[in-house]
């Protein structure tokens, strides 16, 4: 695709954003040319404009493919119109008694707020901890705690099995949130970030008025560190809702009803898909495929500046 | 907790050759705070590893739950099983075509919507919601547009004439789909650029451009150095996520088991999870998760060490 001429692309946009800034100097000289500048710069703001619109499109192209698939047919869910010939709302109606969508939602809502909610309070529990307090072998443990961002998962995913099989709990939700309460290395790194940027005065003040360590952490820290806590919380929530490999370890043998979203959708498309030997009728795949999307994108709609945020802080960590 | 404070200063004035460096009281609260990960380090994470590295010397029977001594055989069978080599092969030829494009592209995207300024905004917005979709409902999307005979995007190259490949079908053109996948949800590395690029002294481009310095210029001597942190944090991140790519795969290629696809779509992380997860083989799976491990380990201080010699990283000049 395009992708290959960014570098060159770049090169071009950078020349005339860059006109445009040497424009805006030129401007100050009072000098006939100062129109023509002036044309050249809302001009280099249109082509970046464009290319950018451009871009735009092609991020937005398979959305409106997948809306404009969910109320076809049957026989149209490939022909790739974006306005259909016929609208079959009905789609809506029946997914629900073609899949167990109801249930799937169900199981990633409780499972994705148990483990956003559980890393979100222990991560700033321990993140505290380390922020706040002096003992020995901080800095060492704190180091493990970055080192175990870069254990690959599969080092640690067969014991893990093992460990849920020991406890009875495989086929159940647990393995799916259970290790959330022990805090996670990047949360933990993200709100030992936001603690420390509290004034210390502010705890010294308060352990003079008597209050104890956790009353610190329940009373001082955890208010102030709402912003962090959300950020944690919809990032966690985010990655549960997404989390296929877990649910294909621990619930893919079990009932179907049981399943999670991405499991539930991932054997939707093997039932459904024609060239899978399925029955053909993707159409359904498309509505639940659209269905379980929205709630991403509401949770985005309202979190966009704690997303962001959160994201920015991953490049500072180096 | 005056009173303990109180004590505690007391003991410290009673004993005064003995400089504590440590509040005991306060380093035991730490403790208490930290605990949580502790306990989830311990077994989860160190007990883990470590059982992880003992079976990876065994063979696991399942019936039974006991870890049969093995020796060295599973790590013998790694470099025996053709499947080993291939689907290492695949993966690493994955990352090498995915994390440059992946950069390049980002950097691309951040680069314009920081040249935009005012009502970049809504750009970023657009470009961020691939990364909120879940990667089911991606991959249940691009599995018709990916569709060689009747998908969109060779219909679309087919209107400029271009003949497109049958992406999930031909061998070649396996890595190249995920690929495209990826990059369109490459706004997470998108970001960290675009923080980065906001990052960088306005009065750098103004000094260079007086001095003559053109925009290609400006970008190489001055735009990559400032960034070179976020490169080089973002090149690592996403070479380990490549290396460890497991979902799109997945989705496109192995979701029904009986599954006869094609061998070039066997990924690293697809083999072990079957051998794991269907075949049971604990065993061989620990030691392929060492194996990959140890290489994720190697090409991080590979890229550590090079790194060195080009990241610029403020106030240490």
């Amino acid at each position: 695709m395009s992708v290959t001429h960014a570098p060159g692309a770049a090169s071009i946009a950078a020349e005339y954003a860059d006109a445009a800034a040497t424009d805006a100097r030129a401007e100050t000289s009072p000098v006939r040319g100062s129109r023509f500048y002036r044309a050249r710069r809302v001009l280099g703001k249109a082509v970046l404009w464009v290319v950018l619109g451009a871009f735009g499109v092609l991020f937005l192209y398979p959305f409106a493919w997948l809306l404009a698939a969910s109320v076809k047919t049957r026989g149209q869910v490939f022909d790739n119109r974006l306005i259909p010939r016929s609208l079959e709302l009905s789609n809506y109606a029946e997914v629900w008694h073609q899949l167990p969508l109801l249930s799937w939602l169900f199981n990633s809502v409780v499972i994705a707020v148990l483990a956003a909610g559980l890393v979100a309070i222990s991560s700033s529990v321990v993140a505290f901890g380390f922020a706040y307090f002096k003992f020995p072998g901080r800095g060492i443990l704190f180091g493990f705690v970055l080192a175990t961002m870069m254990l690959p998962g599969a080092v640690t995913m067969v014991p893990q099995y093992l460990i849920w099989k020991y406890l009875g709990l495989l086929g159940t939700w647990v393995p799916l949130f259970g290790m959330n309460l022990f805090g996670s290395a990047f949360y933990i790194f993200l709100q030992r970030q936001f603690f420390l940027g509290l004034p210390r005065e502010l705890f010294e003040a308060a352990r003079v008025d008597g209050a104890s360590y956790w009353g610190l952490f329940r009373r001082i820290a955890m208010p102030l560190s709402i912003p962090s806590f959300i950020i944690v919380f919809i990032f966690e929530f985010q990655a549960s809702w997404n989390n296929l490999q877990a649910a294909l370890i621990y619930l893919n043998a079990g009932s179907v009803n049981n399943f999670t979203v991405p499991l539930g959708i991932s054997y939707a498309m093997t039932q459904f898909s024609p060239t899978n030997g399925g029955h053909g009728d993707y159409q359904y795949v498309m509505v639940a495929s659209l269905l379980v999307t929205l709630p991403m994108l509401i949770v985005f709609a309202f979190g966009q500046r704690y997303f962001v945020e959160g994201v920015a802080t991953q490049g500072r960590k180096g | 907790m005056t009173t303990a404070t109180t004590t505690a200063g007391t003991a410290v004035s009673a004993a005064p050759r003995r400089v504590r460096k440590y509040n005991r009281r306060e380093a035991i609260a730490g403790y208490l705070f930290i605990s949580p990960w502790i306990i989830g380090f311990l077994v989860f994470t160190l007990g883990a590893m470590a059982y992880s590295l003992v079976i990876s010397f065994s063979d696991y029977n399942l019936a039974t739950n006991r870890a049969e001594p093995a020796g060295f055989s599973n790590y013998a069978e790694l470099f025996q099983d053709p499947k080993v080599m291939l689907s290492l092969r695949n993966t690493l030829f994955y990352a090498v075509l995915a994390v440059p494009l992946e950069i390049i592209f980002a950097l691309f995207l951040a680069m314009l919507l920081a040249k935009v300024g005012r009502g970049s905004g809504v750009m970023r917005t657009i470009f961020y919601l691939p990364k909120m979709t879940p990667s089911v409902a991606t991959a249940a999307v691009f599995l018709l547009l990916l569709n060689g005979n009747t998908g969109a995007i060779n219909k679309a190259l087919g209107f400029f004439g271009i003949p497109g490949p049958q992406w999930l079908v031909d061998p070649h053109w396996v890595k190249p789909s995920i690929v495209l996948m990826t990059l369109w949800g490459v706004s997470g590395t998108m970001v960290i650029f675009l923080a980065a690029l906001k990052n960088v002294p306005r009065e750098l481009y103004e000094v260079a451009s007086i001095d003559g310095a053109g925009p290609v210029r400006q970008f190489f001597n001055i735009t990559l150095p400032m960034i070179s942190g976020a490169i080089f944090f973002n090149v690592i991140v996403l070479t380990i996520a490549a290396l460890q790519v497991f979902d799109q795969a997945y989705l496109l290629f192995w979701r029904d088991q009986t599954n006869a696809s094609t061998d070039a779509s066997l990924f690293y992380g697809i083999y072990l999870f079957q051998q794991a997860f269907r075949q049971f083989n604990f065993g061989f799976a620990a030691a392929m998760a060492w194996l990959l491990f140890v290489i994720i380990l190697i090409i991080t201080l590979v890229q550590v060490k090079f790194s060195n010699r080009f990241v610029y990283y403020e106030g240490d000049d």
